[in-house]
């Protein structure tokens, strides 16, 4: 088990460094330079020089990379060439954020998806089990962004329910800043919900077809401790798909952040790209990559602690 | 069966009825065993280790032993299906590969095979004349011949082309796939043909059928085969010739009356005793061979059947036992046996023949 | 494939679909199953499915809808009026209502349709060649070759898909070409991954050792033994990634980085319908309808095929 987490850890420093060199990499296949694109036409040419070297945009391309590599291990990106201010500040703050929501989606949305799953698998060919594969394919095309809007209409439109966009000031009561969650977060469960569902129902239907469950039950065991059986197999894949889809949470929730103007992560991005803000870009999209490989990495360990096959 | 004393003149022939049409020596093939940290290279599983043997034109050699000892593995060598690590094959005299020799691809030609599974074998998505004409079309046949021909070749192996010409795998049995998969190896008109498990996954009855098909073919075309498999009845039925392997090594080989009458590798003995047999005046008391092969990652030294031998002795894991004629007896000259036991050839409790089918 | 870490999809919607998606590829169907009288009966299943012949009838019904929008409608998409702006749903002349600058928004719809489509669909084409033939590549050839190229893929897993997407499209700048290159790039992994499984699947079939042992090059073996037995599955694949290219595409849009104003899309027009939420709150929904419906029937319409091609179903 130690060298297969070891060995894990060992293959996922070359694909970090793959995802550092894209990320670097994707600044420059634009030509130009961050700087001439932000600097007033009118700029003598002496501050552009300045201004270059002041950000580091005048050493060769490798050394670029190399500097901002250290810098970036060290979570040193610079400072934000729109305000000047430390980038990893921003990153923190805005990370904190879609954190939240992303937690509170994933609790969310995994339940659901568990429950829905379970309970058309056990009715399989039923009605719960058609409703639910209804509910999960619409949940797995449904637009979020546009979801976003509908319940926005739905609760803070139509009805003055529920605030429509935001996070509430510091200085309002706690169960008032919990409103402005409702909406953004039951948007973002809704993929999860459908995704985990499918899943669980799949992986439930498969281990009932298997001849251990049929020996359980010819046993003459209940039905809930069969139930228990049938979980403690179907866990692994589950578990699985429950960590990338945590991981899609945080890194795909640019669209529904931009709809409720959530500050976060994918807010942060969006204003780094229409300010060209290239530390900022940087810095977002590789620390949310960074994260994503961490993520894959720990289910990985979690698998293979539950499912002892996985190790090799 | 015997082999055909007469053998016609192939003009292919190059080296008359005296060379062997298939010769091997020292044929080796380690499969490298990934592990660790870094993926390295951690072990090799020796699947075929220092393998020499010959095939006789117009003779069947025989290939048994144990799942895992090999003999598939020595089958894909020979087809260049995967690389050998070392060794020569020689086909007619001429060396495989070899600048001066002959080329994979017209050897190829000459030495065809035929696989297990009668269904994975054939293209999905090709109707049994599609199949059996493709290798010939790839090597430039017209279109319109290679039909023709493998219609023919349908007929041959008792297929009615009408019938079945036109028909997807999955339309056809076992047996009937297995027919068009021994058509398909013939289109190219080898000499040689390796049969693989060829019948191993048949019911009996059409086993009995296509082994009878197989000795008809090799009448009629002058075949050279390699049989290849598991069931020691259906090696004697098919072979003039059985070689026996043991954890990629050769332990025995010989004529088939002498191997099947007096095994002299304890191993041979105890394959054979392990085989079932309904007579009960011919029931053995040969000690049956117990528990699985050793790990070929990792095989034991010097005799790779000491660690399940009941005659072993020190020396075996000393040395690697040579295939080697017995010194004294009446045996055969060409029976050979890599046993550092030679007393333990002829043990004493061994009353009544092994079962002999 | 076993160096990364990341196992299946590459969004959130194209894990559930490259896992079901790779499942039929196991060995209980191997990639084998597949043959011309095959095709007969998977045509038999698909007509007899209602759902697919449905979903497929509204995909053929929004094609008619955009590609003969003038058909359809004899509006101008370009040409609003101050004085008709934002009206309801039925209103006379314009059924579907006006947008914020007074466009029949019917129309909108139609002619959007045909940006949207078209920048959800080429992006997949192009990973379906791109990431087809590397997938090939890497599943035939195997060794470093094989290596060299799904490594490369797994660099590109560990970025979300849409933060990928959003990442390429905004630093090469808004327009539709700009958009359909990210999403192909977003693409490609995923298709290599789907394809290189299924065609090493097909290498370790005996057919394709017995067409090797009788010398057929290796050329000839790809195109008559392994691709006419891969491309089934990898189409279905790519069929169901239109459904989430559909979502991704009009996303991009939807936050400026797309097809740029005043090109008729249906992403775009939803984020500038967005500030009329409270005036007319249906119109303003309707965009998002046309992105919702089109995806899940190409979703479904992906699913339909695949339990069609189930050999495991009609045993």
């Amino acid at each position: 088990m130690l060298l297969f987490v070891v060995r894990r850890l060992f293959q996922a420093i070359p694909i970090l460094l793959g995802v550092s060199l894209v990320v670097f990499g994707l600044v420059h296949i634009v030509p130009g330079n961050p700087i001439d694109m932000l600097m007033p036409p009118e700029a003598s040419p002496e501050v552009i020089a300045q201004m270059k070297a002041a950000f580091g945009f005048d050493k060769p391309l490798y050394m670029q990379y190399i500097l901002w590599l250290l810098r970036a291990v060290q979570g040193d990106f610079g400072l934000s060439v729109f305000n000047a201010t430390p980038v990893w500040g921003q990153l923190i703050t805005a990370l904190g954020n879609t954190f939240v929501l992303a937690i509170l989606a994933a609790m969310l949305g995994f339940t659901m998806g568990i429950l829905l799953g379970l309970v058309s698998a056990l009715n399989h060919g039923r009605w719960p089990d058609k409703l639910f594969s209804a509910v999960a394919t619409v949940g797995v095309s449904l637009p979020h962004y546009w979801c976003a809007i509908v319940l926005v209409l739905a609760f803070a439109v139509f009805h003055d329910w529920l605030p429509a966009q935001g996070m509430g000031d510091d200085s309002l009561p706690l169960y008032q800043r919990l409103e402005y969650l409702v909406l953004p977060v039951v948007t973002l469960s809704l993929i999860p919900m459908g995704v985990i569902g499918r899943l669980v129902r799949a992986t439930v239907l498969d281990i009932i077809g298997q001849d251990f469950v049929g020996a359980l039950s010819a046993k003459g065991l209940a039905r809930w401790p069969v139930i228990r059986h049938i979980c403690k197999n179907a866990a692994p894949p589950v578990l699985a798909l429950m960590g990338l889809q945590f991981g899609y949470l945080l890194g795909g929730s640019i669209l529904v952040e931009t709809v409720f103007n959530w500050p976060g992560s994918g807010n942060l991005l969006n204003l780094a790209i229409f300010r060209r803000d290239i530390p900022v870009l940087q810095a977002t999209i590789l620390v949310l990559a960074a994260f994503f490989v961490m993520l894959n990495l720990l289910v990985d360990i979690a698998q293979a602690a539950i499912d002892p096959r996985i190790r090799r | 069966m015997s082999a055909a004393l007469q053998i016609p003149l192939d003009p292919r022939d190059r080296g008359g009825p005296a060379q062997p049409l298939l010769l091997v020596e020292n044929l080796r093939k380690h499969f490298p065993v990934r592990g660790g940290i870094l993926n390295r290279q951690t072990a090799t599983v020796q699947a075929v280790d220092d393998v020499s043997f010959s095939v006789r034109k117009g003779e069947t050699l025989g290939i048994v032993g144990e799942s895992g000892c090999g003999k598939s593995t020595t089958a894909r060598l020979l087809m260049r299906l995967i690389e050998p690590d070392a060794g020569d094959v020689i086909f007619d005299g001429d060396a495989v590969g070899d600048r001066r020799g002959i080329s994979v691809n017209d050897m190829r030609r000459q030495m065809q095979m035929v696989f297990q599974d009668s269904y994975t074998s054939l293209n999905p998505r090709m109707t049994m004349v599609e199949s059996i004409a493709y290798a010939p079309r790839m090597h430039g046949t017209p279109r319109r011949e290679a039909i023709d021909r493998a219609e023919m070749l349908l007929h041959r192996v008792g297929l009615n082309p009408r019938q079945y010409a036109r028909r997807y795998p999955h339309e056809l049995s076992g047996g009937q796939r297995q027919r068009v998969n021994i058509a398909r190896a013939l289109a190219l008109e080898p000499r040689l043909v390796i049969l693989d498990e060829a019948v191993a996954a048949l019911d009996k009855s059409v086993e009995a059928q296509v082994l009878n098909l197989l000795g008809e073919l090799k009448e009629s075309l002058n075949l050279t085969y390699l049989f290849i498999s598991h069931d020691l009845n259906v090696v004697e039925y098919m072979s003039d010739r059985v070689m026996v392997m043991y954890l990629g090594r050769v332990v025995e080989a010989g004529p088939v009356e002498s191997i099947y009458r007096h095994p002299r590798h304890p191993y041979t003995r105890a394959l054979f005793a392990s085989k079932p047999t309904l007579d009960p005046d011919r029931r053995t008391t040969e000690m049956p061979l117990t528990g699985d092969p050793p790990n070929p990652i990792n095989p034991p030294s010097g005799c790779r059947f000491r660690t399940r031998c009941a005659f072993a002795q020190p020396r075996c894991a000393e040395r690697v036992p040579e295939l080697l004629a017995p010194v004294a007896g009446d045996a055969d000259a060409s029976h050979v046996v890599a046993c550092h036991v030679p007393e333990a050839q002829t043990p004493k409790h061994h009353t009544t023949e092994v079962g002999h089918a | 494939m076993s160096a990364t870490t990341i196992k299946q999809g590459h969004d959130a919607r194209m894990s559930s679909t490259l896992q079901t998606e790779i499942a039929i590829t196991t060995p209980d169907m191997p990639v084998g199953g597949v043959t011309p009288g095959y095709w007969k009966s998977v045509a038999g299943r698909l007509l007899r499915d209602k759902v697919t012949m449905a979903v497929t009838l509204v995909i053929l019904g929004i094609l008619f809808i955009t590609l003969g929008a003038p058909l359809v409608t004899s509006y101008d998409p370009y040409a609003g009026s101050i004085m008709t702006r934002l009206k309801p749903i039925g209103t006379p002349g314009h059924w579907l209502g006006t947008d914020e600058t007074g466009r029949d928004l019917w129309t909108r719809l139609c002619y959007g349709g045909r940006m949207s489509l078209l920048a959800a669909i080429l992006p997949v084409t192009i990973a379906l060649i791109a990431g087809g033939f590397l997938g090939v590549l890497a599943g035939y050839a195997g060794g470093r070759v094989g290596t060299l190229i799904m490594r490369t893929m797994d660099v590109f897993y560990a970025f979300p898909s849409i933060l990928l997407a959003i990442a390429i499209c905004g630093l090469l700048g808004n327009g539709l070409s700009n958009s359909i290159i990210a999403l192909a790039v977003v693409f490609i992994p995923p298709m290599v991954r789907v394809s290189e499984t299924v065609t090493s699947q097909a290498r370790g079939l005996d057919f394709v050792e017995a067409a090797r042992a009788s010398g057929t090059t290796t050329l000839q073996i790809i195109r008559h033994h392994v691709l006419a037995n891969v491309l089934g599955p990898i189409l279905v694949y790519a069929t169901s990634l239109i459904s989430v290219s559909i979502i991704l595409s009009a996303g991009l849009s939807f936050l400026g980085l797309g097809v740029t104003p005043p090109q008729p899309e249906w992403g775009l027009m939803l984020n500038s319908l967005r500030q009329a939420i409270y005036v007319q709150p249906y119109v303003a929904a309707l965009p998002g309808l046309m992105i919702f419906i089109t995806s899940m029937s190409f979703n479904l319409m992906s699913d339909g095929f695949r339990s069609a091609m189930d050999v495991r179903l009609n045993k």
